[in-house]
């Protein structure tokens, strides 16, 4: 499969009779960052769903380059904040070697301890996952991805539910793991502080409407198609902001 | 002090109160996992599904072990085979199966009149029966739960906290989820006797909830569920025998002094940990 690290051949997936993916294909390689976007139930997340295998395609096929590490960071409301774990167990856990005692090792406390210093999150291994800020959940799970060194990075929203100087926090550090070698791929409702900012962006309405870098993709036709709704791009220090056309109709004032 | 003393003299009690702490220990072990994944539905169902197949294999004079044991996977095999289909949602199979093979070992022990003691004992719990090999199965099925906890640790609490996540990660969710299944069974199956029928799902939750009130670390919860859970179970058999009251109830009762006074006396942070526990059906 040549170079590419995931390559998705005319897949569709459906939940029952409902598709939720029709037809799709992609590639992506390594060192990539893709920005996935799309309204809610555009299949966004059962992409990434296909590609840890959490479920099958229906038909087409997800092929992965073998021995590819894929690491994958849930979107946080789907995490059980009461659940009796910590900031350390967390990260533990995804230290899956050949060890099988319940106890971490020297080595595997220490690449614990390097991980959250690297994410910020320094000092709070005994902290309860609850009792964390926003930005510091998101860093939580981005560390227990990280842990295993993954060579495919996929994360569900990783940006929801933050304000804005976490969302830039976020995307400064996985620009940084880019850059260090990790791909990314990643689904956003963001257009404008989130997918505009990524080298590519995919939309998608269970096909795929349109790939490439945002200039070329974030188009007013792409957008409507995309979302069923007028949306006008303007550009802003040579970056598309995308607003929505109805906002911008003179409204009667009663 | 000689009355405190005086049980320890009976061959019947030592093996009791063995039996009854090794129980406890597992069913707080165990019931962590339980209690996490809100499965106690299913623990108290399965309970109640193995209980007509233990009524059927002492009528017909079968080890009640393997009689129970099979009657429980006929159990689970038909509530799979329902939810499958979809008629009914897995809450609602789990309710008719489960209490359909609970009402036919009431009716069976009626009708051919079989041992009323033993059978009391599977519903209630009861020291009087305890043999020396109920407490070789207790402590085996004990030693291999905690050697699969052990050994499975890393695996089994990832698979609880985040399935998806960890299937995406190399683990084989579906075996954890099948292994943790069998040792809940095989727990139940041998704690029957003891605990009782109906008190089994409490003997899951409690300890489990009463730990979860004193920490947010899940190994230390692990470690305490299970303390606490031998705790209840020997001094509620000591209280039994002094009382004399049936072992299950007692064993229960212990275990719902202490979640009322971790309840009482672990202020709002505790009582807010357990806000979001699975429910006993």
């Amino acid at each position: 499969m040549s170079d590419a690290l995931v390559r998705f051949e005319d897949v569709s997936f459906g939940y029952g009779h409902h598709l939720v993916l029709e037809g799709v294909s992609l590639e992506f390689g390594p060192g990539c960052f893709v920005g996935v976007v799309g309204p809610s139930g555009s299949g966004k997340t059962t992409l990434l769903r296909l590609l840890v295998g959490a479920v099958r395609p229906t038909s087409g096929c997800v092929q992965l380059r073998p021995g590819l590490r894929v690491a994958y960071v849930p979107q946080v409301e789907t995490v059980n904040w009461n659940f009796p774990v910590t900031v350390g167990e967390v990260l533990a856990m995804a230290q899956l070697s050949k060890r099988r005692l319940p106890w971490r090792s020297a080595e595997e406390r220490r690449a614990i301890e390097a991980m959250l210093e690297r994410l910020g999150l320094g000092g709070l291994a005994d902290r309860h996952i609850r009792a964390l800020s926003g930005g510091q959940q998101q860093r939580v799970f981005l560390a227990r991805a990280l842990i295993g060194s993954p060579d495919l990075l996929l994360m569900d929203e990783p940006t929801s539910g933050v304000d804005v100087r976490t969302r830039h926090e976020i995307l400064h550090l996985l620009e940084e793991l880019n850059a260090g070698g990790t791909a990314m791929l990643l689904t956003t409702h963001d257009l404008n502080g989130i997918a505009a900012h990524l080298p590519h962006l995919v939309c998608m309405n269970r096909r795929v409407l349109g790939q490439g870098p945002p200039a070329a993709v974030l188009t007013p036709a792409v957008l409507e198609a995309t979302y069923g709704a007028r949306m006008d791009v303007l550009s802003h220090a040579g970056m598309p902001v995308v607003v929505d056309a109805e906002l911008q109709r003179p409204r009667k004032v009663s | 002090m000689d009355v405190f003393w005086e049980p320890f003299t009976f061959a019947f009690f030592r093996n009791g109160l063995l039996v009854a702490t090794m129980a406890g220990a597992l069913c707080g072990l165990i019931g962590t996992y339980v209690v996490l994944r809100s499965m106690s539905f299913i623990g108290h169902g399965l309970s109640h599904a193995i209980f007509g197949g233990f009524v059927a294999s002492s009528l017909i004079g079968v080890n009640y072990l393997l009689g129970a044991g099979l009657w429980g996977l006929a159990s689970a095999l038909a509530i799979g085979a329902v939810t499958r289909r979809r008629p009914i949602g897995s809450d609602a199979a789990i309710g008719v199966i489960t209490t359909a093979s609970f009402a036919i070992g009431l009716v069976l022990g009626d009708v051919f009149r079989g041992p009323r003691e033993s059978f009391d004992a599977a519903l209630f719990g009861s020291i009087l029966g305890v043999s020396g090999r109920d407490v070789a199965s207790v402590a085996a099925v004990t030693v291999a739960a905690v050697a699969v906890v052990f050994f499975g640790y890393r695996r089994l609490l990832f698979t609880t906290f985040d399935p998806d996540v960890a299937a995406a990660s190399g683990v084989r969710t579906t075996r954890v989820d099948a292994l943790l299944m069998l040792v809940l069974a095989t727990s139940i199956l041998v704690t029957l006797k003891v605990v009782g029928v109906t008190l089994l799902a409490a003997t899951l939750v409690i300890p489990a909830a009463v730990a979860r009130m004193m920490t947010n670390s899940f190994s230390r919860m692990l470690w305490l569920a299970t303390g606490i859970g031998a705790l209840c179970g020997f001094v509620g058999m000591i209280l039994s025998y002094h009382l004399n009251w049936k072992s299950g109830p007692t064993i229960v009762l212990v275990g719902t002094v202490l979640f009322c006074l971790a309840l009482t006396f672990g202020g709002r942070r505790g009582r807010s940990r357990v806000d979001h526990l699975g429910h006993v059906g």
